[in-house]
Order: structure tokens, then sequence, then C-alpha cells
């Protein structure tokens, strides 16, 4: 069965001048998320967004482990899993001829796989399922913002629906509006970087074929001579293939059906046979781009996902990172409206996600600069790297067709604490492992919950009141380590304990239990 | 690095010559493409980043 897009009714405002604790300006993937996260902690959300539909076309399909880590609080992780295709190896072509391949089949022991393929549109649809069961998401289809005041009390909008103009006031705007934002405009923020001078042609192609849930990458195939093409499996037997055209290609032309179609099939002729048959689902010519904001908050405005950061997609990082942002900002903003926090502890979400959305530039513009060599020299290092890749391991250490999307470490973030253990270090994202809880199987982090938790490490009766127990050996009620990777993992010996966020990074990691000490990290950690 | 007051090589005019010599007959590109390869054969073989990147800098400083 493939997939159907939704038509969400488009209903009118009828609230002209009402104000909202939070609006969320774009119902993509990432303001979906935050929408889910923020109702999901008893937060009343409105979304606007300009369509009254999900993403055409694929566009984001590697979900990466910790944006599935996060789908899985959110209570999606499972459906993503089933319905995604799991895979863990990649294969890079030079020519005709495999130089090498890769495995990101972490150990053994977590909860999700490296990545799972699985279209945009798919995990927006169930995120639009999720807001509405949570009766706290107000989501509000054909609703453009057309006009974005900004002041100390509050943020004034318009917007345009088929019923007419009305105008909104948000205590918090949350511009999830995408990598064109509007509300980025109309502050007149500079969005700046580079701009590749290259042109990828991005097609879904439903075909009936045996290759394997791989990724597959060529550098100058014999199909597609002088370029590079990847290949990707989805659901529904849909496959997306990348043809990089070079900067000379003409975007128009190239997206005509007649000339992608011949390129598919220059391209089945040449891997599975002339008896494929397929169907051209998707087309879009696309020139990449790095680039960010200098800051994502400005005053009662909070910038997330590609309005804040655009990445070439070569490593995945877009739609990750941008839910990691959201999963960053929704338990502040959070204890901020509960009044459980100060509203200094919104400034961290500057703090932590500038330097994580670097980090995400940085790999996919080295990436792209692989790929699309800029100059002579550096295209002789590419040509020498992957002509030495296939006898000399070495050189495949060299070879960058996309450094996949890993969680980012939130180092030397305002909020964490040293707590002078060795071992996993604050700012970390915790490690999964397997667990039993009296005598039934589970994963930690799927009993971190939503807030702060506690967990220590040994002896039940020494550990501090309410936290998590991790021990090596079974008792009531604590989480028994029983192939030790917990303790393993977190570099944790008894008696250490853990100070963890609400989303599940370590804010500080003791080596003994200490009430005082443990109490200021959780204030450090609310900005109090 | 002081590359200039010691010598590591026992005989560098026979290195020279097969450095020179193993561009005979390539047109620019293959010449770039087999001075990259060397390179990063070489980089591999000190297996230091910070002597690579010291070369790196050295090189640069001098052009
Ligand atoms: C070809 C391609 C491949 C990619 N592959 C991957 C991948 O494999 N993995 C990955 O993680 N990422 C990938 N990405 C990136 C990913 O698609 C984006 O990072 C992601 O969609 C960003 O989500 P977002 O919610 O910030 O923006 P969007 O998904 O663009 O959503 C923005 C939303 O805002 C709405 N909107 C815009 N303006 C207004 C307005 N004025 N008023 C109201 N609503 C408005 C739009 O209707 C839209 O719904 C890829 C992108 C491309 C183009």
């Amino acid at each position: 069965m493939g997939f159907s897009a939704p038509r969400f009714a488009a209903r009118p405002s009828v609230d002209d001048g009402a104000r909202h604790p939070v609006i969320v300006v774009g119902g993509g993937l990432v303001g979906l998320t935050a929408a889910l996260d923020l109702a999901q902690r008893g937060i009343a959300v409105v979304v606007l967004d300009e369509d009254d539909t999900v993403s055409e076309g694929s566009r984001a399909i590697c979900f990466a482990k910790r944006t599935l880590e996060i789908f899985d609080r959110l209570g999606l992780g499972r459906r993503m899993r089933e319905k995604g295709v799991q895979w863990n190896t990649g294969r890079v072509f030079r020519g005709a001829r495999e130089v090498w391949h890769f495995d990101l089949l972490p150990e053994p022991g977590h909860a999700n796989p490296a990545f799972v393929n699985l279209q945009q549109y798919y995990a927006e649809a169930w995120l639009v399922e999720a807001c509405l069961a949570t009766g706290l998401v107000d989501l509000r289809w054909k609703h453009r913002v057309t006009l974005v005041e900004p002041g100390a009390e509050g943020v004034r909008l318009a917007v345009e629906t088929p019923f007419g103009v009305v105008g909104l006031v948000a205590d918090w705007l949350l511009a999830c509006d995408g990598a064109r934002s509007f509300v980025r405009e109309s502050l007149a923020l500079p969005f700046t970087g580079q701009v590749f001078r290259d042109r990828f042609l991005i097609a879904d192609v439903v075909m009936r074929a045996d290759f394997p849930p791989e990724r597959w990458f060529w550098f100058d195939p014999p199909f597609h001579p002088g370029q590079s093409v990847l290949l990707h499996r989805q659901p529904d037997d849909v496959w997306r293939i990348d043809f990089q055209l070079g900067w000379d290609a003409d975007p128009e032309s190239e997206r005509q059906p007649e000339r992608v179609r011949a390129r598919v099939r220059t391209m089945l002729d040449a891997t599975v046979g002339p008896e494929a048959a397929f169907e051209l689902e998707w087309v879009s010519v696309y020139t990449f781009r790095c680039r960010r904001l200098e800051r994502f908050r400005h005053g009662r405005i909070f910038f997330v996902g590609d309005s804040a950061h655009q990445v070439s997609p070569f490593g995945a990082r877009g739609g990750n990172g941008g839910v990691q942002d959201a999963d960053n900002l929704g338990w502040k903003l959070a204890l901020v409206l509960q009044g459980a926090a100060p509203e200094a502890l919104l400034d961290s979400y500057d703090a932590e996600r500038i330097p994580a959305a670097d980090e995400n530039i940085l790999h996919s513009t080295r990436a792209t600069d692989f790929i699309t060599p800029k100059t002579a020299a550096a295209r002789a290092y590419r040509d020498a790297a992957l002509a030495l890749a296939g006898e000399h391991a070495f050189a495949r250490g060299f070879v960058n067709s996309g450094r996949l999307s890993r969680p980012c470490v939130l180092a030397g973030s305002p909020l964490s604490t040293d707590g002078g253990a060795s071992g996993l270090a604050p700012g970390t994202p915790v490690p999964d492992a397997p667990v039993l809880r009296d005598g039934v199987a589970t994963w930690l982090l799927a009993e971190l919950g939503r807030d702060f938790t506690v967990l220590a490490f040994g002896d039940p009766a020494a550990a501090p009141e309410g936290a998590i127990v991790v021990s090596a050996t079974p008792a009531p009620g604590v989480l028994w380590d029983h192939e030790g990777l917990a303790a393993r993992r977190f570099g944790a010996e008894a008696g250490h304990v853990v100070l963890i966020r609400p989303d599940q990074h370590v804010a500080a990691h003791f080596d003994r239990f200490d009430a005082a000490a443990l109490a200021e990290a959780r204030r450090r950690a609310m900005a109090a | 690095m002081s590359g200039a007051d010691r010598m590591g090589l026992d005989d560098p005019d026979a290195v020279f010559a097969a450095l020179v010599a193993a561009h005979a007959g390539l047109d620019e590109a293959s010449s770039r493409r087999l001075d990259a390869m060397l390179v990063l054969l070489l980089a591999h073989a000190v297996g230091d980043t910070g002597r690579v990147m010291a070369a790196i800098a050295e090189a640069r400083r001098l052009i």
C-alpha cells in the first residue's frame, strides 16, 4: 500500500485578536515535533501552516537513531521502526566497482537501529495524528503568516486564511517555517553561509527491485559519467535516487519527466537490468546550501529547524538536526511557562543548539566539498583518495559521501555541572541499554520519562530518594543491568549518581551521592 | 618543523629523481592526482595528525 497524502480541513479562526502562550509557525517535520513535545508536557499550542497537507515528496528519509529515540519518547518510535526500512550498510562505488563498504550497526543492545529510511510525509502524517490525540494542539491549516511584529510583551501576527485575515498574539513564537522562513525575513535577519555551485536531481522512483536495503553511493559510475549518484530504499517500493548534475545543468529541462525517465532507465539497465519497470513519483532539482542565523533566539521568537540553519543533505542532518532543536527547546519552554524555571533557561537554547548546528554544517560542508570539488586540487585529492581506497584501507577514511548524523554532545553547556566522575561526560545524550525491571525486559531510555531523572548505580539502599536504581544484581523495583551494558556505557561504578535532563542528556555525573551537590546541579540545569 | 637542519633520508638525490620521474608522460590532471596520492600515502606513513598539519602549514608558509 502506497501513501496517499491527507488533505486537512481548513477552518476559520474565530479568535481574532486572541493571545496564545505558544504559536508555532509551520506545521512541517520540526514544527509538529515541537508542538507534540510541548503538548505532552501539558502546554497548549497553536500551529499555523500555510498548506493543508504533508511534505511533498520524500525529502528527509534517513531518520537517525537519536531522532528515533526522541520519537520513542513522543510515542511514534515503534511505528517508524515498523514501517521504515532499517539499514546499516553503506557501499561506495567508483566507476562500476565497489571500493568499500561500511557498517553503521552499533554494538547490539540498543532499542533503535542506526537509521531507518522513511519518507518525511509519513512522519508528518503521524505527528499530526499524535498532536490531535493530545487535545492540546490546535492545528490551523491554510493559515499563512503574513506579518510579524515582535514586542517585549508578545509577538503580533497577521494570518491570511481562506476566510479572511486574522490577528493573533503569541507569548512565545516558534518559527518553524522552513529554509525560506518568512519570520526570519520579516525580522531582516541575515542567513549566511555558502551555496554549492552544483545541482542535484532528486527522484522518488517506484519499482520492484532486489537491491538490498543499503545506501549505495557511486562516484563516476558508467551510467552517469563524471558525476555521483546516491540510491536509497524507502518503504512501499519507493527508491530515492539523487543524480549529481553539475552547475551548468538547466533545472527546468532536467526536471522534465521524459528526461528523468531516461536517466533512471540508463541507471537501471546498468544495475538491475532492462526488465526492471518503474514509475516516477516525485522529482525535484536542488542547489544545496549550508548557512545559519547568527542567533536562534530573538526575544520571544525562536528559530527551530531549517529556519535557523540549513545543510546539504549528505549526512541526513537537516531533519535530524531540527528534531533535536525541538527536543532541546520543548522542556525549557514548558518549565518557563509553568513558572518552574526562569526565562534565562531559554538562552541555553542558543548556547546548545548553535554549536550543534555548526557541527552539522561542518560535516555537511566537508561531504559536499568532497562530492563537488571546487578546485583542480580538490578534485585531484578526491580522485586520489578514491583511487587508493580500493586497496588501501587507510584511504577509505578520506572518502566522504556523507558523515551520517550523530547526536550532538552539548559540550560546554551552561546547564552542565562537572560532577567529578570519569565516564560519561555532561552534555552527552544518554546511551541506551537493555535492562530488566522486575523480570520484564525494557530499555533504559524507555524508563527515563519526561522530567529530570536521577540514575543511581549500585546499592538501592544508598540511592537518593526518587532515583531510578541501576543494579548489577536483581532486586525489586530496580533496573537490573543484567548484561552490564548500562554501567559500561556510562562508565559508571557502584555509587555513581547521574542527573539526566528531560531531553535525555546528562546534566551531571557524580562519583558519589551528595544531596547538596545534586540539588545544585539541578538548579543549574534549570538556569535557576 | 625544522627540516633544513636534519636530513632524514640517506639518498635524497634518488628520492628526488624518483619523484620527478614518476610524472613522466602524465598530463596535468594525472600528474596532480599522482602527487595527491603520494601526499595521502605519505601522510598515512607519518601517522601523526599534528605532524601532517604542521607540514601543510609549513608548505603554505613558504609558497
Ligand atoms: C532533497 C532533500 C533530502 C533531504 N534528506 C534528508 C534526510 O535524509 N534526513 C534528514 O534529516 N533531513 C533531510 N532533508 C532535510 C529536511 O527535509 C529538512 O531539514 C526538514 O524538512 C526541515 O523541517 P522544518 O519543519 O524545519 O521545515 P519544513 O519541513 O520545510 O516545514 C516548513 C513548514 O512551514 C510552513 N510555512 C512556511 N511558510 C509559512 C508561513 N508564512 N506561514 C505558515 N506556514 C508556513 C510550510 O507549509 C511547511 O509545512 C532533506 C531535504 C531535501 C530537500
